[in-house]
């Protein structure tokens, strides 16, 4: 009798790991799935699959890097890659420019603050379809912009981006500025309410001008907002698809195709599995590549600290 | 970086109401802001005018006959393919799939949350860091692999299998935001409720969900944007009559066939633009809170 109380006892003490908190567990079990199957399981399975010659049907047919050798001497694929890295460094550049510039001009305690800033944001509300379109219209060469210009009295004004394959991703850029610099720009104005007003105390006192105050002071202090802001368009501007979709289609012909359009097309319509997972699978890489410094930034750098 | 702060301006006192500095200051403000209302106000205008007048005149000039034709068409009439029963399949088919998807998705997202926050076990947060490297990962390498898994479970073309896609999707940025809300709350007071017998479920209806209400209203505010503007999801898994308000606009306003009618395309897309930017209008200071809650991670 005295053993089995105290078994008892010893039970009641040190429960087994695994039915600890049986509830949070079970409550967890979705959240274990997604990240195990879905995002896991899913990403190994692409990447798996990638190495295979599935075309309809998925099936385990490895060829080796066959299906890469395929996708970088396919100029559809070379044009989205290209068209990308145009998208991605002017946005990149450009975004953190307006963004930036348009928070430090609210910054400097003006009237109707909240008006500009509702001005500025309410496109990120919007979806890249409305968009694309909206856009589309504006742009249009027969009623839009230019017409408008034309009939102005400038007879020989040009500007019809969708319509020319070179300056088609400019065309795309407009409206993605017009949608995503808003965000931007609320990320920055909370980094600098978040700047001690001293310093610009400080800097006045020293007789440092304004523009190079934020040049040489408060951007700097800015770093992990503007490290934030990059992570966050970089993520972006890979996924970038509905808007091409609407308001270009890809075109003229593959002139503004993107990655993310590449693989769909492959997986959806042209019935070529293994050639969407093999881009997929480059989309994946190229993440890697940017999200591995950033991750060593923010998370190695503390630990040295 | 917290929400409060953004009340106080930090920026120096301008001296003059009306100095140099601020004109140019105000100057290009306005210009600025002439740039983002641009597109709003040229898709009004050109939905309100007949066909007529948007092939004399230009994009920009107010209509001379105001007519509202053109939204009743692109609600009732606008064809897609054979479909002509207009914008409004769409719009009910995104209400359909919007409401359970954030209902189900903030359920899992909030409770996700608050076992991390206050039941830690052993690989929690494990599972955590690979649901935040998810958010990061190209959804494109995980559309195969879920038409698999829905078509597994008989919910593939299904308006469930899409709010299941929604949930899965929506879960780490959710989860992030009822975790570092949920952490906030003091200890002591998750600690008297276990004294008092409190379990797992007890403690989050009676204590957590009531302290969380602002969260939540963040959470749906983040949601009911994000899905209803969602497009890539809608268009692969869902069939053609369960398409997405989007998917169904994209394809009245990009079809090749019949004459375009720019101002019923621009009633359509204003109307699918509708619901987010009431939402954005409405909720003001709590939509720039959610994005900020979304965007500056950890």
């Amino acid at each position: 009798m005295t053993t089995t109380s105290q078994d008892d006892a010893r039970a009641a003490r040190r429960p087994i790991r695994l039915f600890r908190n049986p509830m949070a567990k079970i409550a967890s079990i979705p959240m274990i799935l997604t990240a195990l199957v879905v995002f896991v399981g899913g990403t190994a399975w692409t990447v798996v699959y990638s190495f295979t010659d599935s075309r309809l049907l998925p099936r385990l047919n490895f060829v080796g890097l066959d299906q890469y050798e395929r996708l970088w001497s396919t100029r559809r694929w070379l044009i989205s890659i290209e068209n990308l890295a145009i998208y991605g460094i002017c946005s990149l550049i450009l975004t953190l420019l307006i963004g930036f510039t348009l928070a430090a001009m609210l910054d400097r305690k003006i009237r109707g603050e909240a008006v500009f800033r509702s001005i500025f944001l309410y496109p990120f509300a919007l979806s890249f379809v409305v968009t694309g379109l909206a856009w589309q219209w504006i742009l249009n060469p027969d009623f839009g912009l230019q017409e408008v210009v034309r009939r102005m009295g400038w007879e020989g004004f040009t500007f019809d981006p969708l319509n020319n394959p070179d300056i088609v991703m400019f065309g795309l850029l407009i409206a993605g500025l017009w949608q995503g610099t808003g965000l931007i720009m609320c990320i920055m104005l909370a980094g600098l309410r978040g700047i001690d007003e001293d310093i610009w105390k400080a800097a006045k006192v020293d007789g440092i001008g304004t523009v190079k105050t934020y040049v040489r002071i408060i951007i700097p202090m800015m770093r992990p907002v503007f490290i934030t802001a990059l992570v966050l368009i970089a993520s972006g501007i890979i996924k970038l698809y509905d808007l091409v979709v609407a308001q270009t289609n890809g075109g003229p012909g593959i002139a503004s195709e993107v990655p993310a359009k590449y693989v769909i097309n492959y997986m959806f319509r042209a019935q070529n599995l293994g050639q969407g997972f093999a881009a997929s699978t480059m989309m994946l890489v190229s993440v890697i590549i940017i999200l591995v410094p950033w991750a060593y930034l923010e998370f190695g750098g503390k630990k040295r600290d | 970086m917290t929400d409060q702060s953004v009340i106080e301006p930090s920026g120096s006192k301008p001296s003059k109401r009306f100095s140099r500095g601020n004109i140019i200051l105000y100057g290009t403000l306005i210009v600025v802001s002439m740039y983002y209302l641009l597109p709003l106000y040229v898709m009004i205008v050109t939905s309100l005018k007949g066909m007529p007048e948007i092939r004399l005149g230009n994009v920009f000039a107010p209509p001379i006959e105001i007519t509202f034709e053109p939204w009743v068409r692109a609600w009732a009439e606008a064809c897609t393919g054979i479909n002509c029963d207009g914008l409004s399949r769409g719009f009910w088919n995104s209400v359909n799939i919007l409401i359970p998807s954030v209902v189900l998705s903030i359920a899992i997202a909030s409770v996700n949350g608050y076992a991390l926050a206050h039941w830690k076990f052993k690989g929690s947060e494990t599972f955590f860091t690979i649901l935040i490297i998810g958010a990061f990962i190209p959804y494109q390498t995980m559309l195969y692999p879920i038409v698999i898994l829905l078509r597994e479970i008989g919910l593939m073309g299904d308006l469930a299998g899409l709010v299941l896609v929604h949930t899965v999707f929506g879960m780490p940025i959710l989860t992030l935001l009822f975790r570092n809300y949920f952490t906030s709350i003091p200890e002591e007071l998750f600690k008297a409720a276990r004294v008092d017998g409190a379990g797992f479920w007890g403690i989050y209806f009676r204590i957590m969900l009531p302290m969380a209400l602002p969260i939540f209203v963040v959470a749906i505010i983040l949601q009911v944007t994000g899905i209803w503007n969602d497009f890539l999801f809608g268009v692969i898994y869902t069939k053609p009559e369960t398409y997405p308000m989007t998917v169904q606009l994209n394809n009245i306003v990009n079809s090749v066939q019949g004459v375009k009618e720019y101002n019923v395309n621009m009633a359509a897309t204003l109307l699918t633009g509708l619901v987010p930017l009431i939402i954005y209008f409405i909720s003001g200071k709590l939509f720039v809170r959610g994005i900020a809650a979304g965007a500056v991670k950890g």
